[in-house]
């Protein structure tokens, strides 16, 4: 097996330094062996090894049965996968790209989404889909939809995404021990993404929000493909004087309100970051939760750091489509800083 | 896990792919025996099964109407004058078998064993699946068209896979033919040379909309070669012929000859639903043209003939018809109170912390309505 996973590179304590991708496939491989009712299925997954290689390696190590190429059609995929669940299977379906999952929404949103509901729990889906999505790739039209709204505005779906390879691990191993259909996003420009770590999925990571970096001024929530951008923005900020915490969500539904809520009662203000377009985006929700929650907590109004309201621009545009570390610092300078301490000074 | 790369099916002989021109049929439309090269008669102990069946689904039917019209059913769509295929097919499949029907199968999920009040808890509205699919293998009926044909392939296929001998029959209507999850299904049971029978009702009609503006295909049977699947076109309305060819699928398909596209020839006695209304898009002569064409006159025709039932058996099952359909009553008229709870029990294994403030604050509401109520008395 030529897995990913084997061309890491360890360090002389014995933590590997995996990058999310081999993350990934070795998550994918550690499952194929653990339960052999786990399957991989999808759109040159087997021979191939995915077209961004995070299944490479796994059909050579455990066979076309368990590891396979299918006809090209993405509801036959979440479809028959759907099927194979209900005769006690566990599916782990690859979309190829965000845009092409749309072919499955159906199968998704009326039967992954509601099955195990119609039957009153008499039919259970543990079917995981992992859609690469999100832009900063360079990557020609419907190639970088950020699509998590579609699915978190569905209930009966997990959706969860990966910000570092570490988590990539851990997630993607308890999205396929999980008994709900999990759609599992991955930030396609984080898949080259480094992390020293040691693979690990016994700590609960499924439906736990995680601070990533302590601060008492300002809470930045972010998650997948936003979150490097977060943090970067976040030590530029500490030297403006600002002390900012940063929130990686991991599962964007279930949405963690008590680590998130606990943060933004401490800080006073937060910011919500994501690349999808800002109109009805996942923003929109978080904002409103923390203004229900936190209300009178809050030193300023909740900001959202968002893509821009357009179909995803190409590849040359992108850059001004994207939140960047400067519109984050942006926002953090707006977060009302003078009129508290005018407050403060005042009472 | 077995490999399920070996057995590719063999193209060779595309002529045993088409179906054939006029459609097949064992018993005439006055019930005569027809000689067929391709299909045996169904031995007499099940023909006289199938009668059976087709006189209880077509009691089972008229009742749900009458239920409907009084208000107890939310909406139905009759399959009366289409027995045959609904009994014919599901009489054909064996225990390990299973079912994947639409809204307008209740009459087969009846016959596969499950209990008829729960078969109509759906369109009851109490909620939208009232039996456990494991119990008598029957999927939920699929109220989207043509979706659940991936799940009957991906369900057998994961039964090759595990060496279960088991065959997914999928009922499809004419105008499902035309949804992208159809060509989709056919296409992935052909690939993978899945055991499982796609069933297409052609009733006429997609609500209102006639066959000849679904497809330009010479039949939907015809569908199968693209496909590399063998097509059947069946006379619909005869019970010997739809159990014959379907018995034939599965016993191919559970032998490892793959799927198989059965086109059953039919006609939809009644409007839609109860709140459709065919006079605006069928003449009445059409729908007279049919009834003269009774797939359960046709089936008794050739029973009484052959001397295979008598008056007295004729009698006997009207009477047990009768009593099932009182009992269907009974039960249908008893007054049912969804519990409130189970609207958070089932959408995820566990209900998460947001559903669980939800299930509290809906039941503060009622505990305040029921508050009120008692203090207005």
């Amino acid at each position: 097996m030529t897995a990913l996973a084997e061309r890491d590179t360890r360090t002389p304590t014995g933590a590997p330094t995996v990058t999310m991708a081999a993350a990934l496939n070795r998550a994918l491989a550690d499952a194929l062996r653990d339960d052999e009712t786990v399957l991989v299925f999808g759109e040159d997954v087997a021979a191939l090894g995915g077209v961004f290689r995070v299944t490479d390696g796994l059909a050579a190590a455990f066979g076309e049965a368990r590891v396979f190429d299918t006809p090209l059609a993405e509801s036959g995929i979440v479809g028959t996968a759907i099927g194979m669940a209900m005769n006690g299977l566990r599916p782990v379906v690859e979309m190829q790209f965000d845009a092409f999952a749309y072919p499955a929404f159906e199968q998704i949103t009326s039967h992954l989404a509601k099955l195990h509901n119609r039957t009153r729990g008499c039919i259970s889906l543990p079917i995981v889909i992992r859609i690469p999505y999100g832009g900063g790739i360079g990557g020609v039209e419907h190639h970088c939809d950020s699509s998590e709204a579609y699915y978190t505005h569905t209930a009966g779906l997990r959706v969860v995404t990966p910000a570092t390879p570490g988590d990539a691990y851990a997630l993607l191993r308890q999205a396929i021990d999980c008994p709900d259909p999990v759609i599992f996003l991955e930030p396609k420009r984080r898949y080259w993404s480094k992390e020293t770590t040691v693979l690990d999925h016994t700590a609960s990571v499924i439906d736990q929000a995680i601070v990533r970096r302590p601060g008492t001024d300002v809470t930045l929530i972010a998650y997948g493909g936003t979150l490097r951008t977060a943090l970067d923005a976040a030590d530029e900020a500490q030297e403006n004087g600002h002390s900012v915490e940063v929130i990686d969500l991991r599962s964007l539904s279930p949405f963690d309100d008590d680590t998130v809520t606990a943060s933004v009662r401490r800080t006073g203000r937060a910011i919500v970051i994501h690349e999808a377009s800002r109109f009805c985006g996942y923003g929109a929700e978080v904002a409103a939760r923390l203004s229900e929650q936190c209300f009178h907590y809050l030193e300023a109004p909740i900001l959202r750091v968002t893509a821009l309201d357009i179909p995803y621009p190409p590849p040359h545009l992108e850059q001004h489509h994207l939140p960047s570390v400067d519109r984050i610092l942006d926002a953090i300078n707006r977060l009302q800083w003078c009129e508290t301490a005018t407050t403060k000074a005042a009472g | 896990m077995t490999s399920v790369t070996d057995a590719v099916p063999s193209r060779a002989n595309q002529r045993r792919l088409l179906p054939t021109t006029t459609p097949l049929a064992l018993l005439s439309p006055d019930g005569q025996p027809v000689h067929s090269t391709s299909l045996d008669m169904p031995g007499d102990d099940v023909l006289v099964g199938l009668h059976r069946q087709m006189v209880l689904g077509r009691r089972f039917d008229t009742q749900a109407t009458a239920l409907t019209k009084q208000g107890r059913l939310a909406v139905y769509p009759s399959a009366r004058g289409q027995e045959a295929a609904e009994i014919g097919a599901v009489a054909a499949l064996r225990p390990q078998d299973w079912l994947f029907p639409t809204y307008r199968d209740s009459m087969a999920i009846v016959a596969r064993g499950v209990d008829p009040v729960e078969a109509l808890i759906l369109l009851r509205g109490d909620w939208h699946c009232g039996y456990d699919p494991y119990a008598h293998r029957v999927a939920p009926q699929c109220t989207p068209l043509a979706t659940n044909a991936p799940h009957a392939v991906g369900l057998a296929h994961a039964a090759r896979l595990k060496g279960e001998d088991t065959v997914a029959l999928v009922m499809l209507g004419d105008g499902a033919t035309s949804e992208g999850d159809t060509h989709t299904a056919l296409n992935f049971a052909a690939v993978w040379n899945s055991p499982v029978v796609f069933f297409v009702q052609n009733n006429g009609y997609a609500i209102s909309v006639p066959v000849a503006k679904q497809t330009a295909a010479p039949s939907l049977a015809h569908k199968g070669i693209g496909y590399g699947i063998p097509g059947l076109l069946v006379d619909g309305n005869d019970p010997a012929a739809v159990y014959a060819a379907v018995r034939g699928a599965v016993e191919s398909a559970a032998d490892g000859g793959g799927p198989t596209l059965i086109e059953a020839l039919t006609y939809r006695i009644e409007a839609h639903t109860n709140a459709d209304d065919a006079a605006r898009y069928r003449p009445q002569a059409e729908v007279r043209e049919w009834l003269d064409r009774d797939p359960v006159t046709r089936i008794r025709q050739y029973l009484l003939d052959q001397g295979l039932m008598d008056a007295a058996a004729l009698s006997a099952l009207d009477a047990e018809a009768e009593a099932q359909a009182e009992d269907l009553r009974r039960r249908m008229n008893i007054d049912t109170v969804p519990d409130p709870a189970d609207l958070f029990r089932f959408v995820y294994a566990e209900p998460t912390p947001a559903l669980r403030r939800e299930q509290r604050q809906l039941a503060a509401e009622l505990e305040e309505l029921a508050d009120e109520a008692g203090e207005m008395r």
